[in-house]
């Protein structure tokens, strides 16, 4: 029996699990995943909690529900990878699993430890949240039900961060909510960002840097957090730049999973050096990624993890059968970013094609609207959940193909 | 007496809108400095330890490095990275480096 080993039972490696799980002869394969956690987060809804849209109920369902009943689940922290050795060390029982074929999908998580004064200064959960956990989200929703108000600021720590547009989203549907509460008067939002501007390629930049001003936020750009000062509630970059909140929402700096940095696999941010074409890893040639475990320079969102899929299980089945993996990954995504007021804008782009305006092509469901707002774009999103749990994890047929096209956009 | 540097040399090479130049393989340490002083620094030998660093990522990688592999691979501190690159040391050292402007964030 060979043995096809899949770290971490999230978007990713759930995704895997299902399509190999049809693919391969399971006469002469055994697949094994391994997680720690028994539960799958819904990890977009994060975003809607704190405004009271989805409660935490609406984002977690237990893993088990999304894996195919031929694979093997191992409920396990992983103590180490030894590549050198194709095998992999577990925490539970001291249990040594070789493989044949890895996948690693442990993915990225938040560490606000990293910027000095955030957590450890006495104002964390106090007026000092993320919205990058469920914890995080849940008590950040609590404390907006009793805010009187004052100034709201949202920072990003470090790129890259999962889901590039989730901090706008966040932005907007702030401004939507202390409109619908009528306190938006009593609220100045600032958006502090290491960028040079409102996102990180020129033409959506420009469009949705358009929208901030539009709803009246105030964006303060390449701003590094060096420190918070949480005693005197202000935030200080490395440039000496300082800002004051009563409120800080904070996206900690992403990194990879600590087992990553401890099998000596990871760069400086325990991302996985992988080929960002055909998602093998660039050492190791039976050992492959998917998701925001890596370094490949796209969206760590869930969309990209959904378009690396099929380019993955191609290129393992190629390995299997000796043959050389094909480069066909182009680093598509695609994000509806809710814009606040039933309202949503949707973006496509890859590696080489930035963000254009024009019309989106999706049998079935679309047309939606490119680079500016629509209530279909909203609702859009919306549905997304549903999609998601019922479709997208179980490794179903998407109306879409795994490589961005130029159909419908305006160059 | 500062050195004088000699900034006609910028002149014959091509940079994108960001003012990064388009071929890394042009770059010449004399490039290095006129580009510096362009910019209105005079660069030290901490300077140089953070230039020849992005030099052989970008080298290694195809990449330039972020202000974090700075710190953490190539050993200087991000408060002194702020000294000698006001501003946005991660950029600033690509620039002085003829590397394309590091893409770190997506």
């Amino acid at each position: 029996m060979k043995t096809l080993l899949i770290l971490g039972a999230g978007t990713g490696g759930t995704m895997v699990a299902n399509k190999m799980s049809q693919m391969l002869d399971m006469q002469e394969w055994k697949i094994i995943m391994v997680d720690r956690d028994e539960t799958h987060y819904y990890q977009p809804g994060f975003l809607f909690i704190p405004f009271g849209i989805y409660g935490p109920n609406d984002v977690v369902k237990p893993k088990r529900s999304f894996f195919p009943s031929n694979v093997d689940f191992i409920y396990s922290d992983i103590e180490m990878i030894e590549p050198e050795k194709n095998r992999v060390k577990l925490t539970k029982n001291n249990q040594v699993i070789n493989y044949d074929q890895l996948v690693i999908a442990t993915g990225s998580h938040i560490h606000p430890e990293e910027t000095e004064g955030m957590l450890d200064g006495g104002g964390w959960q106090k007026n000092i949240f993320d919205f990058y956990s469920l914890d995080g989200t849940t008590k950040l929703s609590r404390f907006l039900k009793f805010w009187k108000g004052g100034r709201l600021v949202l920072n990003v720590a470090e790129m890259p961060i999962k889901c590039p547009v989730a901090p706008l989203e966040f932005l907007f549907l702030a401004d939507w909510w202390f409109t619908e509460r009528g306190m938006r008067d009593k609220v100045e939002i600032v958006y502090a960002t290491p960028l040079d501007g409102a996102f990180t390629k020129p033409r959506a930049s420009s469009v949705l840097g358009d929208i901030l001003t539009q709803k009246g936020i105030n964006i303060e750009t390449n701003f590094n957090i060096g420190s918070v000062d949480a005693g005197k509630n202000k935030i200080k970059s490395y440039d000496e730049r300082e800002i004051d909140y009563d409120l800080l929402v904070t996206i900690p700096t992403n990194m990879g999973s600590d087992v990553i940095e401890r099998s000596g696999m990871g760069d400086e941010l325990n991302f996985v050096p992988t080929d960002k074409h055909t998602l093998q890893t660039q050492k190791h040639e039976n050992v492959w990624v998917i998701g925001d475990a890596g370094n490949v320079p796209a969206s760590k969102a869930g969309s990209v993890a959904h378009f690396m899929l099929d380019v993955v299980i191609e290129n393992i089945l190629r390995a299997i059968e000796g043959l050389e993996p094909l480069p066909e990954f182009d680093g598509h995504a695609n994000c509806y970013i809710e814009s606040g007021f039933e309202k949503g804008i949707l973006i496509d782009f890859n590696y080489d094609v930035e963000p254009l305006p024009g019309k989106f092509p999706l049998p079935g469901f679309g047309p939606f609207s490119l680079l500016q707002e629509s209530h279909a774009n909203h609702w859009g999103k919306m549905a997304f959940r549903w999609i998601y749990w019922n479709i997208l994890l179980k490794g179903g047929e998407m109306p879409f193909e795994s490589q961005m096209t130029m159909a419908g956009k305006w160059s | 007496m500062p050195e004088t540097i000699d900034l006609t040399i910028l002149e014959t090479l091509d940079f994108d809108d960001d003012g990064f130049m388009t071929d890394a393989n042009d770059w010449t340490p004399a490039i290095g400095k006129a580009i510096a002083a362009a910019l209105e620094l005079e660069l030290t030998e901490r300077h140089w330890d953070v230039i020849n660093f992005s030099r052989a990522e970008f080298a290694e990688h195809g990449d330039a490095p972020s202000l974090r592999k700075i710190t953490k691979v190539g050993g200087v501190p991000t408060k002194e990275l702020y000294v000698l690159f006001p501003g946005g040391p991660a950029k600033l050292a690509a620039q002085i480096a003829g590397l394309p402007k590091p893409t770190g964030c997506i």
